[in-house]
């Protein structure tokens, strides 16, 4: 293939993979703080998506504003999320949590289905984004710069809440010990539905820029991107946030190399996050970036 | 068991088996359809508990391996003239294309493969703890429906596979439904069965005391996917159709509603909560449907059902998480006792 | 004759060196205690016995066999076994299911014909059942033997833990802290319940125990043990009468 592909297929992978890394970035922060499988985060996504079209399409808001109200939205619900279906089982065994979030899952979903209908909707795309730019042969959209320009901003914002910040060491306190944390003063409940309005957040901005680089909404679209960005945290070190970022980005890129290399195997492009989830499992369950634990006796 | 349990089983069974007959010449096709279901789930439900409930793992697989068993089935049983007509985009392999087997080896062999496939991918996996081990069983079956999709000369793709001949009847679905009721009591009132609870409810314990975890692990996964498969095999043989769209994740999610509501760790749970949710299911598809109430009509609303088994799911799980009947089994004499205790609280207050 | 042997088994985590160079013999029908203050790797060394941790350096080795690298229930199965300083019982099953489990590892029926119930599995659960009884029975927890496990006071759990143990037919037996939580009246039943089992079982006694009374007077040998490293070892008179030993742990007598 010409460089000239190489090239644009790199900039789609790259894209992808900043993609994934946002939301990847919600899982592992989730998970880290509760050690819990936040299900439900993909349909979190999903429902930013809707939230912007509505603000554009039903209130005729101008892109901005709508993506501003849809970031807040989606952050709220997130938190809301925590509160109903998590909360009360922070004591519980391990799977009435599990099974929890798979529950919150589902009437994310189905409730999409009722309210939005489950047609494919078109998302509201601005010319702003999808002016082309030309560097020789190659021809690409503002797009494939701004989504990893956007992803770089946002984990630089986030690195240095985490690092330099009170709420930051207070969720670092927290995913390390709960009693702990507790018996120094830290606000447990409020620090984990930080994590959780952050990690929605993050993944909000992902659903904005993921409905202008593939158009089409539907309400199970969280549904595969979510599956594989719990993929790719889980890739990168489960509860490591750099992690998740190197994660989302090989899924991404290894996804789109995977299709323009062997077009053949375009069928099972999904199932490629799939094979290196269980290769990663059975080689290094810590992940890229991950630390081994061992449990005390 | 008691000479007075078993006389009082044996008699609700055989109470039982003449509802049965009475079924099967009086019910119409679609009553006769959710009793079939009933019998089916019974058989997924069990299957899953085993692995999920007794040993404690989070497997989140078994779309997977039903999908397997009732693919396997199906290709056996469904005629050659009915296969080549299905598989008009590009024919099946050889030799599928001229095999025919009677239900039972088909649901047999179905079952074995199904377990075959259950050791190999339970064998690296099985090794991983809680949440990671439920991730990667969500991968394999998902893998597995996606190979299904591609592998156009075996499985038909996406088009699925029509015209399977309708062989699950009440005495197939009953009669597995109940071997796997007794193969279940039996397995888990053994040394086996207590070894696996022992892993439920520590590891470390366990092994310590000279229980293997991987070779017991292993053990439980394949039995747990032996029975999914058949429950499969059962299932496709009951709808006529299937398609990989039928083995998404919902369907794993069915059955975990089933074993969660009755009671993770409960036979008897699982078979009261197989029979309550699909019925209940079947009854709550009102929801997705307009009612007419005569004065107005209230329009249905598609997916109504799903998010209420969602609803329901979480409340369970967040208020009434020892479901219906804990870890507990039936009991005559709980039974009686819980019955005669009300008629004493009746008589208290007059 | 030697049942236990460890040559300098160390474990260390990341920059953390739990153990050091820990050497023990173990001679057959002795009582052997691990004394030292909390942390100072006793339980390591028990873990790394039976394998539940495995030694950065060292080997370990059971009647003259490598024990070092074989997996946990192995070892169990060739005939350690073990409590845990924590309980670590099956809280959700009865006691006597508790007992009754520890028996499974001697089981000689597969699966199979475990669910058939045939003649051969059916004596070797009778068998087990027997066996569970009478352990029950001799640490005196018969009369709530359908409890669950949980529900027992902590005293008699930790009795249930020692029969459970005793049930996979151990040669070694490792007790880690029986006498914890114990008043002084349980305290001594303990000590003669530990001398009991030891002559009517044959075993071979290693524990870990803080209750001083009891230490010194069931153990033949003491090895005290602190921030990993063996700073002595003895005979209990000895013992206490090591300077260093009184300094890091036991303290110094009031009435001296």
């Amino acid at each position: 293939m010409s460089l000239g592909m190489l090239l644009q297929h790199m900039a789609n992978g790259i894209s992808l993979g900043s993609l994934y890394a946002l939301i990847a970035i919600g899982y592992t922060m989730v998970y880290g703080i509760l050690r819990l499988i936040n299900f439900a985060h993909g349909d979190i996504f999903m429902m930013a998506t809707y939230f912007a079209f509505y603000s554009v399409v039903s209130f005729n808001l101008p892109w901005y504003l709508s993506f501003f109200i849809a970031i807040i939205l989606t952050t709220a619900l997130g938190m809301l999320v925590e509160n109903l279906a998590y909360r009360p089982l922070r004591d519980a065994p391990r799977i009435s949590i599990l099974i929890s979030a798979i529950g919150a899952s589902f009437l994310l979903e189905n409730l999409a289905i009722i309210l939005f209908g489950g047609r494919p909707k078109a998302f509201p795309i601005s010319e702003l984004f999808t002016k082309v730019i030309k560097i020789g042969t190659v021809s690409i959209q503002r797009l494939f710069f701004i989504i990893p320009v956007t992803t770089v901003a946002l984990l630089m914002i986030l690195i240095y809440i985490i690092n330099h910040t009170k709420t930051g060491m207070a969720m670092r306190a927290v995913s390390k010990d709960h009693e702990t944390a507790r018996l120094m003063g830290i606000d447990i409940d409020r620090t984990i539905t930080i994590t959780f309005g952050i990690g929605s957040a993050l993944a909000a901005v992902g659903g904005m820029m993921w409905g202008l680089k593939f158009p089409q909404i539907q309400p199970l679209m969280g549904v595969i991107p979510g599956l594989k960005c719990f993929i790719a945290a889980v890739i990168g070190g489960i509860g490591n946030i750099s992690g998740a970022v190197i994660g989302g980005f090989i899924l991404g890129v290894g996804e789109i190399m995977l299709v323009a290399l062997l077009p053949n195997l375009t069928g099972y492009r999904d199932a490629f996050a799939f094979v290196l989830l269980i290769l990663i499992l059975l080689f290094k369950p810590t992940g890229i970036m991950g630390e081994k634990i061992s449990e005390k006796v | 068991m008691k000479r007075k349990d078993i006389y009082l089983t044996v008699v609700s069974l055989l109470v039982f088996t003449v509802f049965l007959i009475y079924a099967h010449f009086r019910f119409d096709a679609y009553k006769l359809r959710i009793l079939n279901l009933c019998a089916i789930y019974t058989v997924l439900g069990l299957s899953m508990n085993l692995i999920n409930g007794f040993t404690g793992l989070f497997s989140l697989g078994h779309a997977g391996f039903m999908a397997i068993g009732a693919y396997t089935t199906a290709l056996l049983t469904l005629p050659v003239a009915t296969k080549a007509q299905n598989f008009f985009l590009k024919p099946i392999i050889e030799p599928l294309s001229n095999i025919v087997l009677p239900f039972f080896p088909s649901l047999l062999i179905g079952g074995l493969l199904t377990a075959f496939i259950g050791f190999l991918i339970g064998a690296p996996a099985l090794r991983l703890k809680g949440d990671y081990l439920a991730i990667a069983t969500l991968g394999f079956a998902e893998i597995i429906r996606i190979v299904i999709i591609n592998a156009q000369r075996v499985t038909n793709g996406a088009l699925g596979l029509k015209g399977i001949p309708a062989t699950t009847n009440l005495w197939w679905s009953f009669g597995v439904a109940i071997f796997t009721i007794i193969f279940m009591l039996l397995l888990i009132n053994s040394s086996y069965g207590r070894a696996f609870k022992a892993i439920r409810e520590d590891e470390i314990a366990a092994e310590s005391m000279g229980i293997s975890l991987f070779r017991h692990k292993v053990l439980s996964f394949t039995i747990g996917s032996f029975f999914a498969g058949i429950g499969g095999g059962l299932l496709g043989n009951l709808l006529g159709t299937i398609d990989p769209a039928l083995f998404k994740f919902t369907l794993t999610f069915n059955i975990l509603l089933i074993i969660v509501l009755g009671g993770i760790g409960s036979i008897t749970g699982t078979v009261i909560s197989a029979f309550i949710v699909t019925i209940a299911g079947e009854v709550l598809r009102f929801l997705d449907q307009s009612i007419n109430l005569g004065f107005v009509v209230i329009p249905g609303i598609t997916g109504m059902r799903m998010v209420v088994f969602s609803l329901m799911l979480m409340l369970v799980v967040l208020f009434y998480s020892h479901g219906l009947m804990g870890t507990n089994e039936f009991n005559w004499d709980r039974m009686f006792d819980k019955l005669s205790a009300k008629k004493l609280l009746a008589k208290r207050r007059d | 004759m030697e049942m236990l042997r460890t040559d300098d088994i160390t474990m260390q985590f990341g920059g953390l060196v739990a153990v050091k160079d820990f050497n023990l013999n173990l001679n057959k029908g002795s009582i052997i205690a691990l004394i030292g203050p909390n942390g100072a790797g006793k339980t390591t060394i028990f873990n790394m016995i039976t394998s539940v941790y495995k030694p950065t350096k060292g080997k370990i080795y059971f009647k003259d066999k490598d024990i070092t690298e074989l997996a946990p229930h192995i070892v169990t199965k060739l005939g350690i076994a073990r409590t845990f300083q924590n309980i670590r019982l099956f809280k959700d099953l009865s006691v006597f299911e508790n007992v009754l489990i520890a028996n499974h590892l001697h089981l000689k029926s597969n699966v199979f014909e475990a669910i058939l119930r045939d003649s051969k599995y059916k004596k070797e659960e009778r068998l087990m059942k027997e066996k569970a009884l009478e352990l029950l029975e001799i640490v005196g927890l018969s009369d709530v033997k359908n409890e669950k496990s949980s529900s027992l006071p902590y005293g008699m759990q930790r009795k249930l833990e020692i029969a459970r143990a005793l049930a996979t037919n151990p040669e070694i037996l490792l007790l880690d802290e029986p006498a914890a939580g114990m008043n002084p009246r349980e305290t001594e039943e303990i000590t003669l319940f530990i001398k009991k089992i030891r002559d009517d079982f044959d075993l071979t006694i290693l524990l870990i125990e803080h209750h001083m009374q009891v230490v010194m007077d069931i153990s033949e040998e003491i090895y005290v043990l602190d921030y990993g490293i063996t700073i002595a070892k003895g005979s209990p008179y000895e013992i206490q009468n090591n300077e260093r030993v009184i300094q890091a742990y036991l303290g110094v007598d009031e009435g001296a």
